[in-house]
């Protein structure tokens, strides 16, 4: 069942249409990742969500009930908020964990009960009683998504709430978050711009774009079949060349490219323009005198351009039009790739993926 | 300097002596400008709130005028409220003119703009996404209004104190709607000015050490409030 549906969402700010939304449903249990470039409309939905922004136009819907009739603060009630900032008010650890359930007039005992069981769940038990303002980013938004874990909420909506950590703590964090996640059975929508936060956490990855939500599928899908140039960019997607589909048959497809063609699994039809997208990971780089190899597209090239990227090597090959690979450093130094080297890359029909223009 | 000697030795004089008169024109200056700004603080914290939080199109020419209210002369205050409360004004049939009420009032439209401008500075202050936070953590409107105030807390006891310095320390308005009655409207401030006219420094100087005294006194008790440690 459908925890929350949106139907038709318009958002207008300043006489621009700023979000549009035609349909999303959210599935019970389910986490969905909406990732997207900034002002992409990523937060603006999640207001609109947690009803804290009103839309001009369309519904949401709350298991059926539109969230209209059911009222701002019974719908609000039902969910968890966790801003990119922890936010924390002033006084003790446990105040602030508390805050909700006092604003629901939980009896105390119950609040002490409760808050202690979330606090130690985060692994912030020993910090209950330090004041809010002494503590680091990381315990601060420990801290910020225990109160909203404390709610035992239905739905809990999170913006960025990882960002502004440094590497390790997001990472423990991120673990952390993941498994309470999975213990405690609440569907999640996360707002995120990094895609390994989405690939981890996401049942599903919603990808929005200048304020539409472009593709909503499981993750794999997404990285590998985007459904649009943009969203391809987005994910990852390093080498996008316009083409022409000229051949069709026994579910393979030669594009042409107008430089060189490309043999993809795919089905469309001839004189079809599309993009041809294909991912860094998926380009295998020979050098010239290297003999075959069981990859259906082979290009000769000249690299242009290498840069170091964490322990891969960015290498950016000028086929006619650049395709772009990532190769290990260790490759790299063995093949003495540098700028000038001629190459072959290829990818197999299987890596390339067919966009329609 | 012989002067100023004078007036710390009387002034320490009356205090011990307890003096009736100094003692009822100190306790009269403390009720009225302790009412003020305590009638005030339910006028300028509904309003300041409502200028920092709420969004409606005219806000910006009310806030314009709360800053201006801020520096209101008390003697224009005081001119206002005597045409008003003059037994031929608007509200004569009161009978309010020369009572301590009418201090009351003067004092009021003189500290409420004050305590209302430095509430709305003291809640804008705060993070914009509080509101929003509180909001998506299920609080109720009222609620959210309360948790705001809590983390304003120092700024609005900030407020207050200015608001009851403002008055405590006023003469012109006391003056021209209290007429300075013995034993009736007479406060600290008007005192301290009839003495002067009469060349009794050293009373005049002894009177202001007590308003020094009284203003510090009731600042100290807020300042004490204010930055007592929330309770963990």
């Amino acid at each position: 069942m459908n925890i929350l549906e949106v139907k038709g969402l318009e958002v207008i700010r300043n006489a621009m249409k700023v979000l549009t939304v035609e349909h999303l449903a959210v599935a019970e249990k389910e986490t969905l990742a909406l990732i997207g470039p900034n002002g992409a409309g990523k937060s603006t939905l999640l207001l609109v969500l947690s009803r804290l922004l009103k839309q001009q136009a369309g519904t949401i819907l709350y298991r059926g009930q539109d969230v209209s009739t059911l009222g701002d603060l019974a719908y609000r009630r039902k969910i968890g908020l966790v801003l990119q900032d922890p936010l924390l008010l002033d006084g003790s650890v446990f105040d602030n964990v508390a805050s909700g359930l006092c604003f629901r007039r939980v009896p105390k005992a119950e609040i002490h009960q409760r808050v202690d069981d979330w606090l130690e769940k985060l692994g912030i038990r020993h910090l209950r009683n330090r004041a809010s303002r002494a503590l680091s980013g990381g315990e601060a938004q420990r801290v910020s998504l225990a109160r909203a874990f404390v709610l035992d909420p239905d739905l809990l909506l999170l913006d960025e709430p990882f960002t502004a950590l440094d590497t390790p703590t997001r990472l423990r964090l991120l673990e952390d978050f993941r498994l309470l996640v999975q213990q405690s059975g609440v569907t999640v929508i996360f707002v995120t711009h990094d895609q390994n936060e989405a690939l981890l956490l996401g049942d599903r990855i919603g990808v929005m774009m200048a304020g539409r939500l472009a593709q909503v599928d499981q993750p794999e899908i997404v990285f590998n079949a985007p459904a649009s140039a943009e969203v391809a960019e987005f994910v990852g997607v390093e080498t996008i060349i316009p083409a022409r589909v000229i051949h069709q048959a026994e579910g393979m497809v030669i594009a042409d490219t107008g430089t060189f063609q490309v043999e993809v699994v795919g089905d469309c039809r001839v004189g079809q323009d599309v993009y041809i997208c294909i991912r860094p990971e998926d380009v295998t780089l020979l050098l010239d005198s290297d003999g075959s190899s069981s990859a259906r597209n082979r290009l000769e090239g000249v690299i242009i351009r290498t840069t170091p990227q964490g322990p891969l090597e960015r290498v950016v090959v000028d086929c006619g039009c650049p395709i772009v690979a990532l190769i290990t450093r260790a490759s790299a130094t063995q093949m003495k790739l540098q700028t000038g080297t001629r190459v072959r890359a290829s990818f197999k029909a299987s890596s390339v993926h067919l966009v329609g223009r | 300097m012989e002067m100023i000697w004078q007036g710390i030795t009387e002034a320490i004089r009356l205090l011990f002596s307890g003096d009736p008169e100094v003692m009822e024109i100190t306790l009269l200056s403390l009720r009225i400008s302790g009412l003020a700004t305590l009638i005030s603080l339910l006028i300028g914290l509904p309003s300041g709130t409502l200028l920092a939080l709420g969004k409606f199109p005219t806000r910006k020419f009310w806030m314009s005028l709360v800053n201006t209210g801020m520096a209101l002369p008390p003697v224009v205050v005081g001119l206002v409220v005597s045409i008003f409360l003059w037994r031929s004004g608007p509200l004569g049939s009161l009978r309010l003119m020369y009572t301590p009420t009418a201090i009351i009032i003067a004092q009021t439209i003189i500290a409420a703009p004050v305590v209302t401008g430095l509430t709305a500075a003291a809640l804008q202050q705060l993070d914009p996404r509080l509101e929003q936070q509180l909001l998506g953590l299920g609080a109720t409107r009222w609620q959210v209004i309360w948790a705001l105030w809590r983390e304003a807390r120092l700024p609005l006891l900030a407020a207050l104190m200015a608001g009851f310095g403002s008055v405590i320390s006023e003469v012109g308005a006391s003056m021209m709607v209290g007429g300075n009655l013995r034993h009736y409207t007479r406060v600290l401030t008007t005192a301290i000015v009839l003495e002067n006219s009469k060349g009794e420094f050293a009373i005049a100087l002894a009177l202001s050490f007590i308003l020094l005294l009284l203003a510090y006194l009731v600042n100290l008790l807020l300042t004490w409030v204010q930055q007592r440690k929330p309770q963990g």
